[in-house]
């Protein structure tokens, strides 16, 4: 069986992206406990430069290649697999994110592995891998065991420290000569920049966010109310944003925004890992919710257990109350 | 232009989740099943591209509870055909899913399309997603995370839109037929009211064919050890009282930490 503890790094704009780094942190833990060798593989022309950026690993595979220029999990999933069937390492990790979904089953399948998703966690107990994973939108809780020789993990971005890496020139470099079949079947074309909203959330102190708990886009008003009350703006989570009553350039989580305002009023949000991902850096979670279990309650610092529509008209009434005492005061 | 879109039920998680007892996993009587929500998503696509472009949409899924509800309300949205599976055992995980629907489409002439949707991932997909996994069975090109697909009139290609970071998306040319993982339809997925779906149930049929009866070659699985709901590490300290005392108290600590 093999030992080493593969990270598959995300490029995006040039840049190594913070999951990276968070699964970089995880795999140093586990290649520690288990005395084997972190590796970090890193794809795409120009690899080899930044591979110092990946310090904490004891080895960075660089595969250059222009195909690999632009993440595609099909086209890294073929370049990949005959690396890892070849080296045999006990895991892959790749982190779960919107340019990278996809490329752990793809490279399980190709390689007969199996995969783990949604993992938080990983650990060596009694000499074997076990995974914590979060499911069910964050409702459930599994641990298990993973078999090897190999197996590919996927990563929920987000949960756990990023490695504070400052690189080293110390780390081991490996050029992989690779070679892709040229017409590849899925061809990237371009990147489209995020439309220009009417409000840039991510420059908001208040932040009044909205999720399902809403119901119905009518029940948006009070929601803008308490936003204009607090100086804030309304955000939402994608659910409203799929039915259309929020703009894409209100979405907070994975596939919108990550926003850091001071304060972060979720109003009927349950918390799904993918929305908090772009909530972590808030300076003051605020939540209500119907659910007392709901995962949002984990992260948020005040909790209201209450229906959002009949809360919402309370609060702006306590709200304006002070105001009025501190207008006439 | 023939459309499948490959359909999964999912536990409802609006609902309060109930563990079975030797906590390996849901207590399946007490879960109400749903449409994974970015199946949902992957139907109102393919209806958009056969209002657009004419053609045909087959909705395909396992056998699972409450599964003739969801196959009816999609003929009703305007599918024109729908299949299940029958036989697959109870409730497998999305890597034999994938196995089991991908040797269904390998042998069913009457399932040859131009262009395989799905949704993206399900809230239960611990062992894979489904789009990966059947393009992998038929050896057809796969991308996910998609929002906006666009077909040329000869259906060979399609121009496809997927979500990158930050709110960027990128947009790729890809060769059909393919498989694609919709997180969402450029509409919100269209309302049917239930006399429609009556009628789609008194009208119309869903095709039932079997499982394949050899499974995909041994792939060594990941064996659960526990499922439990994760510890009240809720954090969150809790404001309790009526409506008006939470509120005043949550005043309280929004000026006192010069919020308001």
């Amino acid at each position: 069986m093999g030992s080493d503890i593969w990270v598959v790094a995300e490029q995006w704009q040039g840049q190594i992206s913070e999951v990276t780094h968070e699964a970089v942190a995880l795999g140093r833990e586990l290649a520690d406990a288990s005395q084997a060798k972190l590796v970090a593989v890193l794809l795409g022309r120009g690899a080899g430069d930044r591979a110092e950026l990946l310090g904490d690993a004891d080895l960075v595979l660089c595969l250059e290649d222009p195909s690999l220029d632009e993440f595609v999990p099909a086209v890294y999933a073929e370049a990949l697999s005959p690396l890892v069937a070849d080296r045999e390492p006990r895991c892959v990790l790749i982190p779960l994110t919107n340019l990278s979904l996809g490329l752990e089953t793809l490279l399980a399948v190709r390689t007969g592995a199996p995969v783990v998703n949604f993992c938080a966690d990983l650990q060596i107990v009694e000499g074997r891998l076990e995974a914590r994973c979060v499911v069910y939108g964050g409702k459930i809780e599994a641990t298990l065991q993973v078999p090897g020789p190999t197996a590919v993990l996927g990563l929920w971005p987000g949960v756990r420290p990023a490695a504070s890496s400052t690189g080293t020139s110390e780390v081991e470099v490996e050029v992989i000569p690779i070679s892709l079949p040229e017409a590849s079947k899925v061809r990237f074309e371009e990147h489209v920049e995020p439309e220009v909203g009417d409000v840039d959330i991510t420059r908001h102190d208040v932040l009044v966010a909205v999720g399902r708990g809403l119901m119905d886009e009518e029940n948006l008003a009070p929601a803008e109310e308490l936003a204009k009350l607090l100086g804030g703006a309304v955000c939402g989570s994608r659910p409203t944003i799929d039915q259309g009553w929020l703009p894409l350039s209100r979405q907070v989580g994975k596939s919108g925004l990550t926003v850091k305002p001071k304060l972060y009023l979720a109003l009927g949000i349950s918390g799904a890992p993918e929305h908090m991902e772009g909530v972590r850096g808030a300076g003051l979670i605020v939540a209500v919710n119907t659910d007392r279990q709901a995962p949002i309650f984990q992260v948020a610092h005040y909790g209201i257990v209450a229906d959002v529509l009949d809360l919402m008209p309370e609060l702006a009434a306590a709200i304006e109350g002070r105001k009025g005492a501190a207008s006439r005061g | 232009m023939d459309i499948l879109v490959v359909l999964k039920m999912v536990p409802d998680i609006v609902e309060e989740l109930t563990l079975a007892a030797d906590g390996r996993g849901l207590d399946r009587d007490q879960v109400r099943m749903i449409l994974n929500e970015s199946d949902d998503q992957a139907l109102e696509e393919a209806l958009l591209l056969k209002e657009r472009h004419g053609g045909k949409v087959t909705v395909l899924a396992l056998d699972a509870p409450e599964l003739d509800d969801a196959l009816f309300a999609a003929l009703a949205k305007g599918a024109d055909r729908a299949v299940k599976v029958a036989g697959a055992g109870d409730g497998p995980g999305t890597r034999q899913t994938g196995a089991v629907l991908g040797q269904v489409l390998e042998r069913e002439q009457g399932l040859k399309p131009d262009l395989i949707l799905t949704g993206v991932q399900a809230i239960d997909d611990l062992d894979g997603l489904l789009a990966p996994l059947l393009a992998h069975v038929l050896g057809l090109p796969y991308l996910g995370v998609v929002v906006r697909v666009s077909v040329d009139g000869s259906a060979r290609k399609a121009t496809v839109t997927k979500e990158c970071p930050a709110g960027f998306q990128a947009r790729f040319e890809v060769d059909l037929p393919a498989v694609l993982g919709i997180l969402s339809a450029e509409n919100p997925p269209r309302y049917v009211p239930v006399s429609k779906v009556r009628a789609a149930m008194k009208s119309q049929t869903i095709e039932l064919l079997p499982a394949p009866s050899a499974g995909e070659a041994a792939v060594a699985a990941p064996k659960l050890l526990e499922m439990k709901k994760p510890e009240e590490a809720a954090q969150a300290e809790f404001l309790e009282g009526s409506l008006e005392e939470v509120s005043e108290k949550l005043c309280e600590i929004l000026s006192g930490r010069g919020l308001m």
